[in-house]
């Protein structure tokens, strides 16, 4: 086999279900063994579900019918020692650390006066503050190993432009590209690149829910995603509504392979030109 | 074949030598079919040698040992009719195109004050002016076959930040980004992406020789190239002196490939950083 994450290990957060574990499948597919987690319960001031240990364990199904191997730990990424727990658990398992998808990620839509303290601190401590966590886990393996790596956070198009209704995940989002840029500064000399990954809508579970349509659907009285579907077109430029999560895996597929050795420092926008338009 | 740009057609300018050639070469290994233009003769602002008949010869030899098909055509950016000539002619042989690569472009210098009429007028018609008559080239190719495409402009780390000594080239990389929004606006509901790639200096006859030397060792009295790895290495993040042609082909085939589908409107660096250094 020669795939061309072949021999590689890679760390990747919310991995239960969603871009996560997309990213993990279309990894591993390349030849890629996983060290994944997800919190896999639900949390207060977070309006949907969240993923499952069900979920998680479909992940590891999925992966190892690619003939793949995978540690799966559930772990939040607000606890630095829960994922630091997880890593070794994967790094002593399965040898070695190559790359990091820092996936995890949550919204909770209201209007920037109406967030409340609680809701506001959820956020930013799950989508930025996790991020960071994640980074600083994984960080001592790749510059202990000696042989380069790199690590891909998962932004959104949220980090590169404002969206109404969402602004402690705009914040957020915004800072996880702030982030990359220092770190892909700090980690160049060990051979490590940092990039984002900055998406619009993706058809996922945290997409995919009433509070979401309510934010995107102000007038509809129960919008649904048939009521959503045109609204979220009207934001792009290309003529779909939203993209697949294996879209943003073959992103960050490319980000993880030697195919972008020398691009660090960068957010890619994986958005159907929701920045263009 | 399963190529990752298997059955596609690519329309690529400048592609006798440098990264014009490795792009031809990157895309036919992943299973495309080659339609290569160059003005193939010397310009008189530029003081390093264009590429000869014998580069062209060197490149329809690499993607014919491919095992895929090159239609070549002397073909001049500065000259519509040249180019919708080649494209034309190679439409017809190859049957439809559906990747456009236009890469050719120049370096000459000076500062503002310095530039005559003639360099700055050079350098705008074929980096900048060439790219539009490229695009304006294959776009009605693109629209009435209805499968969509890819439009790859190559840009440059100086169309997103500026270097002193070459306003012309820095105005015209610029001048590029933004042509490239417009196009991914007017073109997204033919489903034809437009993105451009913007690299750092590439080792490539464009970059190694002595006037850019000198312009990035203006203090020692004859640059080597090794004193312009050093210098040029101070101005890349990661600690390489440069990228390399095949870097950027990876970057235009991921860009070129339906793995990108939903990405349009985007200036990828393949710069080690530069722009975050």
């Amino acid at each position: 086999m020669t795939g061309r994450m072949q021999g590689k290990v890679v760390f990747v957060t919310g991995a239960a279900r969603g871009q996560g574990r997309s990213h993990a499948v279309r990894l591993a597919e390349e030849g890629a063994d996983i060290i994944a987690i997800d919190l896999c319960e639900d949390t207060p001031d977070v309006p949907y579900p969240l993923a499952t240990k069900a979920d998680l364990d479909e992940t590891v199904d999925q992966v190892e019918a690619l003939g793949r191997r995978i540690v799966a730990r559930v772990a939040d990424v607000r606890d630095f020692d829960a994922i630091a727990s997880a890593l070794k658990d994967g790094v002593d398992e399965l040898d070695r650390l190559d790359a990091v998808v820092a996936n995890v990620g949550i919204n909770s839509p209201a209007p920037a006066h109406e967030i409340t303290e609680e809701q506001w601190h959820t956020v930013i401590d799950i989508d930025l503050g996790g991020t960071w966590r994640t980074a600083k886990a994984a960080i001592p393996y790749l510059i202990d190993q000696g042989t380069g790596g790199s690590i891909v956070l998962t932004s959104s198009a949220a980090g590169l432009k404002g969206y109404a209704n969402i602004a402690h995940y705009t914040a957020a989002k915004h800072a996880i590209n702030g982030l990359m840029k220092t770190m892909a500064q700090e980690l160049a000399e060990h051979h490590v690149r940092v990039n984002t990954v900055n998406p619009t809508q993706v058809d996922t579970p945290m997409i995919m829910n009433d509070p979401m349509y309510a934010l995107f659907c102000p007038e509809a009285e129960h919008p649904t995603r048939e009521d959503f579907a045109p609204v979220s077109l009207a934001m792009n430029a290309l003529p779909i509504p939203w993209v697949e999560s294996r879209d943003v895996s073959n992103s960050v597929l490319f980000l993880l392979s030697d195919e972008s050795r020398y691009i660090t420092g960068v957010a890619l926008p994986v958005d159907a030109g929701v920045l263009i338009k | 074949m399963t190529g990752r740009v298997a059955g596609k057609v690519a329309f690529i300018t400048g592609a006798a030598r440098g990264q014009g050639r490795s792009h031809a070469v990157r895309l036919a290994e992943e299973g495309a079919d080659i339609i290569a233009v160059d003005a193939l003769k010397d310009i008189d602002t530029v003081t390093y040698p264009m590429a000869s008949d014998e580069d062209m010869a060197e490149t329809i030899r690499l993607v014919e040992a491919t095992g895929r098909r090159i239609h070549s055509s002397h073909a001049d950016v500065r000259d519509f009719e040249s180019l919708r000539i080649a494209l034309d002619a190679g439409v017809e042989q190859l049957g439809h195109v559906d990747i456009v690569s236009a890469n050719a472009g120049i370096l000459s210098f000076g500062s503002a004050e310095e530039l005559s009429e003639e360099t700055w007028a050079q350098m705008i018609d074929i980096n900048l002016s060439g790219v539009w008559r490229t695009a304006k080239a294959a776009i009605p190719h693109l629209i009435r076959q209805g499968t969509g495409g890819s439009i790859i402009l190559t840009a440059s780390v100086a169309g997103l930040r500026s270097y002193a000594g070459v306003g012309h080239y820095v105005a015209a990389k610029h001048g590029v980004v933004g042509l490239m929004k417009t196009l991914a606006q007017e073109l997204a509901e033919h489903h034809v992406r437009v993105n451009t790639v913007n690299p750092t200096q590439v080792d490539t006859p464009m970059v190694q020789h002595d006037d850019m030397y000198k312009l990035f060792s203006p203090d020692v009295e004859n640059p080597t190239k090794d004193d312009f790895a050093r210098a040029s290495g101070e101005t890349i993040l990661y600690p390489v002196p440069w990228v390399e042609s095949i870097d950027v082909s990876n970057a235009v085939l991921f860009l070129a490939s339906e793995e990108s589908r939903y990405i349009t409107g985007v200036a990828l660096p393949i710069d080690g950083g530069a722009l975050i250094k």
